[in-house]
């Protein structure tokens, strides 16, 4: 079969909708995850949605509502545990152990398939539902919305704290809408890439638009892009390599971005820094104007 | 009582009876106090002597367990516009991804809901005011690229954006070189004029600020007194306040304090080495 037969069967086309509304949220939450320094969060809450999924699989069947009712309960048990930036750490890690022990012994009670299991850790894109399709939508939907709605309170809350909190911003609710927003935004892309490499998805690619721009909207932007061409790039490619899992090429293609966006940074940093020492020698310091003029005038 | 009677404008600060004390020890009591518009006082006191905590009061993050406090003749309030706040120096993560004219902006709409649509007049406002600091040359820079001045520089212009009636800075020099701390002062001296602006400046170093500061409110434990730096930094005034017997030198135009239990100074070389130099560098 070629790409073009791939492209006109439903399950392809499905799986494409899955992944790309994956990549838009989480490309758009990682920037905010970078700034609050909640990379382990992430990897946490990833790592519990394989508990919840479990806990589906055994009472419903139906690992992705299991998995997103376990990370709001992960979620509320993060944003109450660890108010202090290395309370939350730990917290994480103490609720994490434990989920993951749950988790196994849920899985040892589970009767069915044997890859049911496996697709919860390293992810399985194509055997996604209209019905699941739909719980995706509205999830990404409702990402969407309240980042729009929070976006100014919680980039002042995330770059200055103390600040925000005197200027009437309610940063503690705030900050746990946030870990909600994280919660069901990696849990939706674990179903994509699996519990053990949603980093991929909503680190890396706002990682590597964080080495290129320092405008915000830039950012959020690129991180998106670079997201979405992982996602939907690794599924097309494993697509034509039919044995190996998408979420291989996913994290494959996100990683590659980080080195290429790293290796142009060391590129447009220099350049960048020396326009700006220019504009510091304009009208602002006239000390600097007459030094470089001097040196202008007299080499 | 024919012309109608204009009440006369409220201090930009009134402290009534003011007391704070947290759970195991007391903080200053009692503190009766008024700054006037365009006032710049200076709130000193060794460490621990409730000096953020003075500052969180007036912010409307902390409640006074006695007396009474107003701003503006209100009750002070979180996120009020009478307020701009410059905390402490606290350098951005390099890597944070956001320029220094959006972190201004922050400071004019950062605790309203959404993300904002472009506006001229918002751009014009927060041009303005990093004008007015003289940060237009670097504010498209990363903020964690920025230098600590610099940095602090967009913090002030972040204070004044909402145009406040009273500028609060929590050791908005430390860690600061001497060249970019008499920058600070400068500028904050010079927009307190400008637009008759009270600054209440708490610092554990008044030297930068001396030639501007008009008066000083000094904590110790739970006593405190108020009145110029002539008036207070006497070895007089400060012995009565501290109970031991302290000593205030001028040294070259600037002051050293000698003999205050639980500060640098007491320490038997280092402080005052530390000290010297520091007047030497300002002199050269």
């Amino acid at each position: 079969m070629t790409l073009a037969d791939y492209l006109s069967e439903t399950f392809v086309r499905n799986a494409l909708i899955a992944a790309t509304l994956v990549a838009v949220t989480a490309g758009l939450i990682g920037p905010v995850v970078i700034m609050r320094d909640l990379a382990f969060a992430v990897h946490g809450t990833a790592e519990l949605a394989f508990t919840g999924a479990a806990a589906g699989l055994v009472a419903a069947d139906d690992p992705i509502l299991g998995a997103l009712l376990g990370s709001l309960v992960v979620a509320t048990a993060i944003g109450f545990l660890g108010n202090r930036e290395r309370e939350r750490n730990s917290a994480i890690g103490v609720i994490l152990a434990f989920g993951l022990g749950v988790g196994v012994y849920l899985l040892s009670l589970y009767r069915g398939f044997a890859t049911a299991a496996t697709n919860i850790l390293f992810g399985q894109i194509f055997g996604v539902s209209p019905g699941q399709i739909a719980l995706l939508t509205g999830i990404a939907v409702g990402v969407l919305v309240v980042m729009a709605v929070l976006y100014r309170p919680l980039l002042f809350a995330s770059v200055d704290p103390e600040l925000a909190a005197a200027r009437g911003v309610p940063t503690r609710l705030v900050g746990l809408l946030f870990v909600y927003v994280l919660a069901l935004t990696v849990t939706e892309a674990a179903q994509i890439v699996g519990t053990l490499l949603v980093l991929s998805l909503a680190i890396t690619p706002a990682a590597a638009a964080s080495r290129l721009s320092a405008r915000t909207p830039v950012v959020i932007a690129v991180s998106i892009a670079f997201a979405l061409i992982a996602a939907d790039g690794g599924l097309l490619l494993s697509l034509i390599h039919s044995d190996v899992k998408a979420s291989v090429f996913i994290s494959a293609i996100s990683f590659a971005l980080y080195v290429l966006a790293r290796l142009a940074a060391r590129w447009l940093r220099p350049a960048l820094d020396a326009r700006r020492r220019l504009a510091a020698a304009g009208p602002q310091d006239a000390d600097v104007r007459l030094a470089v003029q001097r040196e202008r005038e007299d080499p | 009582m024919g012309e109608p009677a204009v009440p006369p404008a409220p201090p930009t600060v009134r402290l009534r009876g003011a007391g704070l004390s947290y759970a195991t020890r007391q903080l200053w009591q009692d503190v009766e106090m008024t700054v006037a518009p365009g006032e710049f006082v200076a709130v000193l006191g060794p460490n621990g002597s409730g000096k953020t905590s003075l500052v969180k009061v007036l912010l409307g993050l902390t409640e006074l367990t006695s007396g009474s406090v107003e701003i503006c003749g209100t009750p002070p309030k979180r996120g009020s516009h009478f307020i701009g706040y410059v905390p402490q120096q606290r350098g951005f993560d390099r890597d944070v991804p956001i320029e220094g004219v959006d972190l201004v902006r922050l400071g004019l709409d950062g605790h309203r809901w959404g993300f904002g649509l472009p506006s001229a007049r918002r751009r014009r406002l927060v041009a303005a005011a990093v004008a007015a600091v003289g940060a237009t040359a670097f504010a498209h820079s990363p903020v964690g690229r920025l230098s600590g001045g610099e940095q602090q520089r967009l913090r002030v212009a972040q204070a004044l954006l909402g145009d406040p009636k009273l500028l609060l800075c929590d050791e908005a020099l430390l860690s600061l070189d001497l060249k970019h701390q008499r920058e600070v002062v400068e500028l904050i001296d010079a927009q307190r004029r400008a637009s008759n602006i009270a600054v209440l400046f708490v610092t554990h170093e008044i030297n930068p600020i001396l030639p501007v500061v008009d008066r000083v409110l000094y904590l110790v434990g739970t006593r405190w007194t108020i009145g110029t730096p002539a008036e207070v930094l006497t070895s007089a005034k400060l012995s009565e306040l501290y109970q031991t017997d302290v000593q205030v030198l001028q040294v070259g135009g600037r002051i050293v304090i000698v003999g205050t239990p639980d500060s640098p100074h007491t320490e038997p070389g280092t402080g005052h080495y530390h000290h010297v130099s520091e007047d030497r560098g300002m002199l050269s």
